[in-house]
């Protein structure tokens, strides 16, 4: 898996709430069997116009002074409702490294970490500041800094965010997850042999 | 110290505890479908790796598979790839798969628990959110993204952050002609979706205790609506005479131990939550979505919102975006709201009882003309048997609607049962998302009488008034 320490980029926002995964990627696109090629599909019904081809004016990240961003910045409940990973495919395919939200729903985030996307958690008042800024500013800069747990504005205001240490650890170094579990073989087959419920 | 069944479970299932990372948790069933699963595989191919447990792994078509004609060729072809990819991928690693032609077929979460899958202690995990729904015979079940699927299939443990228990305890009564269906859409509308997130809930009370295992598996079916990791409910002795003589019920052990052990997981008296929440039945009445998300739902007395009345300016956008996407007027009685088509199926309302509720309401009446469509939708080849043995379908058919074949449907809408851009729908599913039941579509969830209900008057009615023929 790609690693992810430092990440400098452009942001883009999406100013909605509870933006569930049929959104960023419709159904109709679940039938693929590979694990790439979604970044036209990401936010389709949003994002094109009713041919599916002709970028909708009036979706706000297709305007031109967000193309290029690999930073996502929307409000709470990111992510919710399927499990569905072609969601963090299509936002990594797309470009997207870093998603900024009030709060994310629990398999997306997930899902976020196995794809090498950080989702990072914070407060609906920096939220909305960042809203103001981003919109207020062309080409708006955020740099991301995972090891040292911080957002650095071009002003050089700093912004700390927590993030839980293991998940931390596999994106700095882009672990193999299987590879770190089949290390605990044995202990697996031990667990096996005592299983309460006798398997 | 009194456990509550989360921790018992939890614990019981720990492997190891790395000090650098997350605990590792055995997993005791692992259940797949054609469309989250294909690049887990392939992931697997690609580094050689085996299915660790194929035994305790097991798949079945759903999302894909058409409801009608099903002895010809799927006619999509993506769809037809995907749904031959798992069957050749099971053949593969010697994964037992209950294809779109077997008797046992049906929705991954209505054919786990009829065969005896799913029993309680376990832990179930799969690429699907709704694995709640298994949660109501006292597992651990919860979704996972594919690239946990093909984590599970290698080496049959998930890493797991400990959650957070809630309990949702409900008191009093359900008033008649109201479901768990509604129970938990009054709740989603109480906590949001996203007030169940970091928490595993458990459902206590005495009318959860009264709750067929039907109605169980609709309410912790819901609850990853409300956000929450798992729903789960403590076995009892509802949960051990539903699962008796199924199919996959262990032989190797003596019956009664079997229930002793399938009771012992339930909740110790006297344990403790992170978080309790309590719930008066009584004031539950029949519920209807009236917006994109399973949180803007009112009880059938009421009325679509007035956008100045709602203060929180972010709140207010979000409603308005909702009715201007649900072709709806500020302030109109939920009764007054017409539709187009009716499902009545899926994951949360696709069982024989829910099948049953309509049938009752549906017995000597036809559908009104209003209505462009209206399909039943069973959860499983098996509920099909069932209804056809009771007679059900017959009432269904002689009343109008389609009588289909079992699979998920108009509830996601990846086969060709969907919405036209713009059509209402009465629907017994889970999410009114925009777009979730065909692009442009307006999804109302309900339970499945008041859709059958629905069908009948043409526009939202209050079943609780409802003149049945029987
Ligand atoms: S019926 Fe709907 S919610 Fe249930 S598994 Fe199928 S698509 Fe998912």
């Amino acid at each position: 898996m790609e690693k992810f320490t430092v990440l400098k980029g452009i942001v883009a926002p999406l100013d909605a709430r509870n933006v569930d995964t049929d959104q960023i990627v419709p159904k109709q696109f679940l039938k693929r069997i590979q694990r790439t090629g979604y970044e036209d599909v990401l936010f389709y019904d949003w994002r094109y116009l009713d041919d599916g081809k002709t970028p909708n004016p009036k979706f706000e990240m297709n305007s031109e002074r967000y193309q290029g961003a690999t930073i996502l910045l929307t409000r709470d409940n990111f992510g919710c409702g399927s499990s569905r990973e072609h969601a963090p495919w299509a936002l990594k395919d797309y470009g997207f490294r870093c998603i900024l939200a009030i709060s994310f729903a629990d398999i997306f985030y997930n899902n976020c970490f196995n794809n090498g996307i950080l989702p990072i958690t914070l407060s609906a008042d920096i939220i909305e500041q960042l809203f103001g800024e981003v919109r207020a500013k062309e080409n708006y800069m955020l740099e991301i800094d995972l090891v040292n747990q911080s957002i650095t504005k071009e002003n050089g205001e700093k912004i700390h965010f927590d993030i839980h240490s293991f998940l931390k650890e596999r994106l700095i170094n882009g672990w193999d997850q299987i590879g770190l579990t089949l290390r605990y073989e044995e202990l697996i087959t031990n667990f096996e042999k005592q299983h309460p419920l006798k398997l | 110290m009194p456990k509550n069944i989360y921790e018992k479970i939890w614990e019981a299932h720990l492997v190891y505890v790395p000090e650098d990372q997350d605990p590792i948790i055995y997993i005791d069933r692992h259940y797949v479908h054609e469309v989250t699963s294909p690049q887990a595989f392939e992931g697997l191919r690609l580094a050689g790796r085996k299915v660790r447990r194929p035994d305790l792994t097991f798949a079945t078509m759903d999302h894909n598979i058409p409801t009608t004609n099903r002895d010809k060729p799927i006619a999509d072809p993506m769809s037809a790839l995907q749904v031959e990819t798992l069957k050749s991928n099971c053949k593969e690693f010697g994964i037992q798969c209950f294809d779109m032609h077997d008797p046992r077929n049906g929705i991954v979460h209505v054919v786990g628990p009829e065969l005896g899958l799913t029993q309680p202690g376990m832990t179930i995990v799969c690429g699907d959110s709704h694995t709640s729904t298994h949660g109501a015979f006292g597992s651990l079940a919860f979704g996972i993204g594919t690239s946990e699927v093909e984590h599970v299939l290698a080496t049959q443990t998930l890493l797991q952050r400990k959650s957070k228990t809630m309990q949702i305890h409900i008191e009093g009564e359900l008033p008649i002609g109201v479901t768990a269906k509604d129970l938990i859409m009054h709740i989603i509308g109480k906590i949001g979706t996203d007030g169940g997130t970091g928490y595993v809930i458990e459902y206590t009370g005495d009318v959860v205790k009264k709750l067929s295992m039907e109605a169980r598996m609709t309410l912790c079916n819901m609850t990853i609506e409300a956000g929450a990791r798992a729903g789960l409910i403590s076995p009892d002795e509802v949960t051990v005479k539903y699962l008796l003589g199924r199919a996959y019920i262990p032989k190797h052990i003596p019956e009664e131990e079997l229930i002793q052990l399938w009771l012992s997981w339930a909740s110790d008296p006297n344990c403790s939550y992170d978080k309790t929440i309590n719930i008066n039945a009584v004031e539950v009445e029949p519920q209807v979505t009236w917006g994109t998300s399973p949180e803007m739902v009112s009880p059938i007395s009421g009325r679509v919102p007035v956008l100045n009345e709602i203060q929180d300016t972010n709140r207010r956008n979000a409603v308005e975006k909702a009715l201007k996407y649900m072709g709806l007027e500020e302030g109109i009685p939920i009764e007054s709201i017409e539709v187009d088509k009716i499902f009545i199926g899926s994951c949360t309302n696709g069982r024989i009882e829910d099948l049953r509720d309509a049938a009752r309401v549906v017995k000597g009446y036809k559908v009104s003309k209003k209505i462009k469509q209206a399909i039943i939708v069973p959860g499983s080849m098996l509920v099909k048997e069932q209804a056809e043995q009771e007679g059900l379908h017959t009432i269904f058919l002689e009343a109008g609607f389609e009588w289909r074949e079992p699979g998920c449907s108009m509830c996601l809408a990846m086969n060709e049962d969907r919405l036209n851009p713009g059509e209402r729908c009465a629907s017994t599913s889970n999410r009114n998302f925009e777009g979730r039941q065909g692009k442009g579509g307006r999804t109302h969830l309900v339970n499945p009488a008041m859709a059958a209900g629905c069908a009948i008057m043409g526009h939202f009615i209050d079943i609780r008034k409802w003149k049945f023929n029987d």
